[in-house]
């Protein structure tokens, strides 16, 4: 991409479509998610393949991201039932945290979710789980009815019902896909118009070229920010999902 | 006859105004935390997930501007 040509500046949406590696459907994305799935399953493998009582840093590793995801998430959310879906939320989080981590890990420097297919796919799987609980738990016209209708005068309802629809069906698979696909873009695109502009800026005037050392810098200290939204957009992923099924499952009245 | 007439990149004034809002949100986020941390530090410990998470769904409008950017062209 910065071989010897001029880099073209500002960085278009093309950015993110590589050419194909072989065929129409292996590209750098595919590759990319199958990578971040073995990387996951090895890992988990290994890091339980002989447990001690006092754990090795592979261990104490994977039962942090276990630990976390159980209490930080699963209990505080969902209450004492939230075990069975600690597991769930684990894989989750470090399969997000760790497709996130591609965009900034130099070499590979693109993020899966920001084709927002993959965020769509997540979504559609929290969607799905939070009306499937509700529903086995409570039945079908039960929990639409728990669901729909707020404790609210009856002359209001007809206002309140359609908000609620609209914000608990509607709306929660279309942000939490959203928020997700646009700060890996959006991270994407900013670190890229500060290295690529560090480049045109190189390549201009003499009394530009200082400039690019500033351009560069940002660049630096703007990865160092996209590290920190990853691994919050990773938490806000887990913990929304979490929070719409203790929604789903929680006794109200 | 036109009264008036934008010429160059729209979108860019589309995504100047749509970052007011989120600003005014992050604000407002940190704002209330560092009041209710100054009014009772120990419940700091307590509030700060909820810093994090109104910090990601507001920002997610932000960004949703610089993504809508380029969606929208020009």
């Amino acid at each position: 991409m910065w071989a010897a040509e001029d880099p073209h500046f500002p960085p278009t949406v093309d950015e993110f479509f590589p050419p194909a590696i072989a065929g129409p459907f292996v590209t750098k994305f595919t590759i990319l998610v199958w990578l971040a799935v073995g990387i996951l399953i090895i890992f988990y493998l290994l890091a339980y393949r002989k447990p001690k009582m006092v754990p090795t840093r592979m261990q104490w590793l994977a039962e942090s991201v276990y630990g976390f995801n159980r209490d930080n998430v699963a209990n505080q959310m969902i209450g004492h039932e939230g075990v069975r879906f600690a597991a769930y939320f684990t894989t989750l989080f470090s399969f997000i945290l760790l497709t996130n981590l591609f965009g900034i890990i130099p070499g590979i420097q693109m993020s899966t979710n920001s084709h927002i297919a993959f965020p769509i796919v997540l979504a559609i799987i929290s969607y799905v789980m939070f009306i499937y609980i509700g529903v086995r738990k409570y039945g079908f016209g039960a929990y639409f009815k728990k669901a729909l209708l707020p404790p609210a005068p009856w002359y209001v309802l007809p206002l309140l019902i359609p908000i609620e629809f609209f914000s608990t069906f509607l709306v929660r698979p279309v942000t939490l896909s959203l928020r997700l696909f646009a700060n890996m873009f959006a991270g994407h695109m900013i670190l890229a118009v500060f290295t690529l502009g560090g480049f045109v800026l190189l390549q201009s005037t003499w009394l530009l070229k200082p400039v690019a050392i500033l351009s560069f810098a940002m660049a630096i200290a703007l990865t160092f920010l996209e590290f920190l939204v990853i691994i919050l957009q990773a938490y806000i992923f887990v913990i929304l999902t979490s929070s719409y099924v203790g929604g789903a499952l929680a006794e109200e009245h | 006859m036109p009264l008036a007439e934008v010429t160059g990149s729209l979108s860019a004034v589309g995504y100047g105004l749509a970052a007011i809002g989120p600003g005014i949100g992050v604000g407002i986020i940190f704002a209330s935390y560092i009041q209710s941390t100054a009014r009772q530090p120990e419940s700091a410990r307590l509030t700060l997930p909820y810093v994090f998470i109104g910090m990601a769904l507001v920002e997610a409008l932000a960004l949703l501007g610089i993504a809508f950017g380029y969606a929208f062209g020009a």
